[in-house]
């Protein structure tokens, strides 16, 4: 006699009540997500929950885990879907899995040492993280930069939307079949960041924007490394307009698929090129400028359709958006100091700490203690190459920041997974996870 | 592959240009003045409502043009005594942070609530704007601040067995061990 090996699996292998749960078991307010009432409620005109259960009772529909270990999902994003055959139905991402608490850690470091934290979180754009977490620690501090320090950290934020750029439209590339895209997006990619290791150090989590300026000057000759750059893409950019903006096979795959609607959008605060593809002319460089974007000439890139086709253009577009903007970084940029001479933030350099004993003793503060911030709190915004990336920066006075809040764009537009999801096919799945750019690090810090 | 119909802005053809209008000025007459306010650092304006219209003033927003609830989070005031708040607010343990943005208007607005420790219960904003459903269940799995009307309250980050609320300031810092050094206790 065979033992029953049932016995010996878990009968229960659920999780509880953060995944999907089956129609009986979900809240009507939750099931009305399902049929795109995103925007029913405010009007008053509340669905009958009661109709929603007739069209697709329980035993015709299938629920079925997506992740955490998918190499589509771009990380360890989880996503739980009610299946019709194969239309999806309700999706609902599950995350929390690269949780690392870096909000906590925050509050533990200094000022100083904050943008070493922040630069962590998304990883495709670490430069974005350390430029919005400096920006408030300045805000609050209430010092101006020097001029140099702003553009070399505009060329900094532009390369870096360029960069991030390019590894999206490899992995979509990947995502929807075209690995050849996948070699083509990494390798210019790979350019942009050997320009980062030669400016910073490092390819990724620079620590290289800080409060105060920039760790150092540019290396003499970047004006030609970033022309290579500028020269290189723009070509490429041609080819993968052949490869894949005018192949029928990629416009059926992208095109009407995963749409939302402007309403929806503002409804689920999604921001950057998902807000955009809507329709709606929002990019923070533009519309509340910071740094010198308001001194740039650049267009917003917008769609109409609000599909996958779109956040495609609007990603291709804007990385000769950002070409054009560091054509005039690399005309304009000013002479001049790259971080400010406030001895309160900025250690003293190198050379001085060899022959004065204040010097030395300076920079052992800043390097130990940090520097102190005023007591207040401030809420800064850029736009990162996924959305509004925002910073709530609260200070009691001290060297560390009482609460170090990081509004990530890719935690808010996960939302508008499920609304773009609805009625599609569950192989657009895929490609609409891609479409939405996220990043997992910053979407679960 | 979907039918591709363009969804159109509500606001015709004319919000579809890149090159946006300049901003309008702001209307003068400031939305419900009982409420305490102050201006922030960074130029938004600050609102301080009771607990009990909370709900009444960000509905007052929404209606006024304030489309986008952009970022919505909480600090733990324990260990921060004597923060600025406008006169007849009454500081309490928690406040909640919730950012409105207005897109026509370029304006933001930072609506800052007082939460007792006592009684963590808020309104949810969900019926107002449906992006608030993320960021509120942050708000309870990091500070353990519940929402009233929210669809599906559970935790978002954490695991669903977690004990505690991380954020929260008397929340310890974990340490890990290393060899020769066992982990000390929590800061």
């Amino acid at each position: 006699m065979t033992p029953d090996i049932r016995s010996a699996l878990p009968s229960e292998t659920s999780e509880g009540t953060q995944e999907l749960a089956q129609r009986q078991d979900t809240a009507p307010a939750e099931l009305e997500r399902e049929v795109g009432a995103v925007l029913r409620i405010p009007e008053g005109a509340v669905l009958d929950a009661s109709d929603l259960d007739v069209e697709h009772p329980d035993d015709e529909t299938m629920i079925i885990n997506m992740g955490p270990q998918h190499p589509s999902t771009h990380g360890v994003l989880r996503l739980m879907m009610e299946l019709d055959g194969e239309t999806v139905l309700r999706t609902k991402p599950i995350i929390g899995y690269l949780h690392t608490g870096m909000e906590k850690t925050g509050e533990e470091l200094t000022f100083q040492q904050g943008s070493t934290n922040v630069t962590r979180m998304d990883y495709l754009s670490p430069l974005t993280n350390e430029l919005v977490f400096s920006l408030a620690t300045e805000k609050l501090l209430g010092i101006e930069l020097p001029p140099r320090a702003v553009w070399i950290r505009m060329l900094l934020a532009e390369l870096q939307r360029m960069s991030s750029h390019l590894m999206w439209l490899a992995t979509n590339g990947m995502d929807v079949g075209s690995t050849t895209m996948m070699i083509f997006g990494f390798r210019e990619r790979e350019l942009v960041l050997a320009f980062f290791e030669k400016t910073t150090g490092v390819r990724m989590n620079h620590n290289f924007i800080r409060p105060g300026g920039t760790a150092a000057d540019l290396p003499d000759g970047w004006e030609d490394d970033v022309e290579v750059i500028l020269d290189n893409v723009s070509v490429r950019l041609g080819d993968y307009d052949e490869l894949l903006t005018g192949q029928p096979i990629f416009r059926e795959r992208m095109e009407g698929v995963g749409s939302l609607s402007a309403e929806e959008a503002l409804a689920l605060s999604a921001t950057g090129p998902i807000l955009r593809s809507t329709g709606i002319p929002w990019d923070l460089r533009r519309t509340m400028p910071y740094l010198a974007y308001d001194q740039v000439e650049f267009d917003v890139i917008i769609g109409t359709y609000g599909d996958n086709f779109d956040r495609y253009a609007i990603r291709l577009n804007e990385i000769r958006e950002s070409i054009r903007i560091l054509e005039q970084v690399l005309d304009n940029m000013p002479p001049g100091d790259y971080r400010v001479q406030d001895k309160k933030v900025t250690p003293p350099p190198r050379a001085r700490i060899d022959e004065s004993m204040e010097a030395l003793i300076h920079h052992f503060k800043i390097f130990t203690e940090g520097f102190k911030v005023p007591e207040g709190e401030v809420y800064v915004a850029v736009e990162s190459p996924r959305g509004e990336l925002g910073c709530y920066l609260v200070s009691d006075g001290s060297s560390k920041p009482y609460r170090m809040h990081i509004r990530a764009p890719s935690f808010v537009n996960l939302q508008s997974l499920p609304v773009m999801m609805h009625g599609g096919l569950v192989a657009d799945a895929v490609a609409t996870i891609s479409s939405v750019d996220p990043v997992m690090g910053e979407v679960d810090r | 592959m979907g039918a591709r119909a363009p969804r159109r802005h509500p606001a015709g053809d004319a919000a579809l240009t890149t090159e946006a209008a300049p901003p309008e000025t702001p209307p003068s007459a400031p939305l419900l003045p009982d409420v305490a306010r102050t201006a922030s650092l960074d130029g938004a304006e600050i609102l301080f409502p009771q607990r009990a219209r909370y709900h009444e003033v960000v509905a007052a927003h929404r209606h006024a043009g304030f489309e986008m609830l952009a970022d919505l989070t909480a600090v733990d005031y324990l260990v921060h005594h004597g923060r600025a708040l406008p006169t007849g607010v009454a500081p309490e343990r928690f406040e909640l942070v919730a950012n409105l943005l207005s897109i026509d208007q370029r304006r933001r607005v930072r609506i800052r609530l007082q939460v007792p420790e006592s009684d963590p219960v808020v309104a949810s904003l969900w019926d107002l704007y449906r992006g608030a459903e993320a960021m509120e269940r942050e708000v309870y799995d990091m500070y353990g601040i519940a929402f009233t009307g929210h669809p599906d309250l559970t935790r978002i980050l954490m695991p669903e067995d977690w004990e505690g609320h991380p954020l929260r300031k008397d929340f310890g810092v974990g340490r890990v061990p290393v060899q020769f050094k066992e982990a000390p206790g929590p800061r």
